[in-house]
Order: structure tokens, then sequence, then C-alpha cells
């Protein structure tokens, strides 16, 4: 079943009142144990060229941008990036194995079944509260859902 | 007369010599190649072999259960394994669970093959951590860790490469870099065949995996 949530666009500036971002697919997978890194994905749509520069969320103490950089040698190495770039009108989707969102300092454990809220922060200075359903740890990709 | 070969004859005599060693040098050495090359067989494929020769599974480390275990405990299986570290948030995760859906679709011919998975950070994933962690994704999915020196001697066999990677936004602050190959290796321990997450869909590799059992 194919998520989307299109959420509300706070706009802090008026200037930008026009920027919307539409979020598709979005999920995270339910963390292995409390105390290790879990990861979301999801794919942001913006009306006009923008950048996610912050993610939050009130159960994990950081969350940060990951791209995941892998050589010849197939050697994998995470890359934090500061800010995500949203070309006009262009899908930027984060993955598993390429880019993701990593959270850090959970409070408590991803439970499948529940929600993961989200709080995006734009360049634009949009700021968007979402919430992605937490799949099973071996899920790959939204779709694989459970009803 | 008698003063011009005198003068130029020492030095036309050892440019002669050095030009016509220098034919010979590579006459022989052409010859010898040659000579090698038709005794040892094809050359790309001698090289190959010795290549692929050297990536072979011999290890001492601990299972996720505590026993200690060597390649010998899994001789009688083929084995797929894949160096990482439950630290990891992505490419582990995804690739443990791609595993786990390969050995899934063997269905019955699952029991012929032994996912395995080896820690890389071995300080922080102790038995009770692998045991906790291998649980999530297969239970036949055996967790591996050992020493320092043990995980580095097991990826020193497997030719695969591990750094660790200081990272303030980590865990504990560091994150460990590692190569992403699911290694397919013959019962004998001897190499067959890399794979990455992502390079074939699950299907493909369960039915490329059939056919070689």
């Amino acid at each position: 079943m194919k998520i989307t949530a299109l959420a509300t666009v706070l706009t802090l500036w008026p200037f930008f009142a026009s920027a919307d971002v539409t979020i598709s697919d979005g999920w995270a997978r339910a963390s292995i144990l409390a105390s290790r890194p879990a990861a979301a994905y999801l794919t942001l749509t913006s009306n006009q060229s923008d950048q996610l520069v912050a993610i939050t969320t009130p159960i994990a103490g950081n969350v940060t941008i990951h791209a995941v950089e892998t050589d010849n040698d197939g050697i994998s190495r995470m890359v934090e990036v500061d800010g995500l770039d949203l070309p006009s009108g262009e899908p930027v989707t984060l993955a598993p194995g390429s880019m993701h969102l990593m959270l850090m300092g959970l409070s408590e454990k991803l439970e499948e079944g529940t929600d993961l809220p989200l709080i995006l922060t734009f360049a634009s200075g949009a700021r968007m509260e979402i919430s992605v359903p937490v799949l099973g740890p071996g899920a790959m990709r939204p779709q694989e859902q459970q009803p | 007369m008698s003063m011009e070969p005198s003068e130029t004859s020492p030095k036309a005599r050892l440019l002669r010599t050095i030009l016509w060693g220098t034919v010979i040098l590579v006459i022989a050495g052409v010859a010898i190649s040659w000579a090698l090359d038709m005794y040892l067989g094809n050359g790309s494929k001698t090289v190959r072999y010795s290549g692929e020769a050297d990536i072979r599974s011999e290890f001492s480390l601990t299972d996720h259960t505590g026993q200690e275990v060597t390649q010998a405990d899994y001789t009688y299986r083929w084995q797929l394994v894949f160096f990482g570290f439950t630290n990891c948030p992505d490419i582990c995760p995804t690739t443990l669970a791609y595993m786990a859906s390969v050995v899934d679709l063997l269905g019955e011919d699952a029991d012929q093959v032994a996912p395995i998975f080896i820690t890389v950070d071995p300080e922080r994933d102790t038995v009770p951590v692998m045991a906790e962690y291998v649980s999530v994704f297969h239970p036949s999915l055996i967790g591996l860790t050992g020493t320092e020196a043990q995980v580095a001697e097991a990826t020193r066999n497997f030719r695969t490469w591990y750094e660790r990677t200081e990272d303030d936004s980590a865990p504990d602050g560091y994150f460990m870099a590692h190569a992403g190959h699911i290694y397919l290796m013959q019962p004998s321990g001897e190499f067959e065949a890399v794979y990455q997450e992502g390079g074939q869909p699950p299907e493909a590799l369960a039915q490329e995996i059939r056919k070689k059992l």
C-alpha cells in the first residue's frame, strides 16, 4: 500500500508562501535494540527549488541525513549530508542502501506497527510535520507494510 | 689508419655488446614467458585462479550462542557470508534482510546454506548483542564475533576490508566503514562467488544458488 502524506506546510516566511513539498513513501525500520540507530526513508518532491536542512523527532536525540558512498572496491562509507537539495519538481528518494535518515539517541525502541513523527525544516523556511509508519526490521520498501 | 680503429673500436664494441645483449635479453624474455604460458596454460586464467583461491573461509570465532566455532563447523553447507556491525543503520540491516529473503526463497534447499554475519565491531558486538540482533532477521542466521585479532584474521582470509571511522554524529563516536559484499563459499571453504545487495533481486540470487547446490 502506498502511503502518501501530504502534510500541512507552515510557512514561516510569507515570501515563500507558495513553497509546497510533497512527501510520499515515508517509512521507518523498526529498531532492533533501543541503543542502535534506526533508519527512516521517504521521497520528497518540492514544487520549487529548495533544500531540506533539518529533521527532528521528539523520540530521537539527533536525526541526520546520510548518504552511502560505495567505491569500486565495494567499500561503503556513510557521509553526512548537511542540506538535501530538492530541485524543483524532481522527486528525491531516500531508500535502503543509499540515502537515509539516521535516528540516534532513541528514547524508545521503534516498534513495528507504530508511527514515527518527523518535523522537517526547509531552507525556504517551510516547516512540515509528518508521521511515517514503522515497518518490520526486515522491511525493504514501503510496499511491504502489513495491512 | 691504425689510429681510427683504436679510437672508435672500444666504443663501437661496447655499443655493439650492449645492443646485442639487449636483443638477446628481449628474445630470452619473450621465449621464457611464452614457454611458461604454454606450460601453465592461459595466462589470464592462471592469474584469476590464484586470485580466487586467495579468498577462503577460514576463521576461529564465537557464534551468537557462545560456542567457539571455526569454518569446519559449516563444511557440510554452503556459506553465505556478510561482514558488518550492529550499529550500522542502513547497509547492514538492508543486506541481512536481503540474505534472509534469499534463505526463505531457497525453501527446502535452505538447510544446505549457512547464512553467516560476522561483525567487524567486536568491541560492541558481544555474544548477547549478536544473539538479539541476528534473531530479528532470520532464525537460521548465524552471528559471529570474537576478539579484535580473531575478527582481523577472518577478514584477512576473506580478503575483505574494514576501518574504524571517528564521527561525532555516530553512537559512541565511531562508525565502521566496511565492504558490502556477500560471499558465497563452497562447503569446502573455497570461494565461489561474490554478490551485493541491490545487484540482483533476492529471487535471482536464490535461483543462482540453487543451481550450484
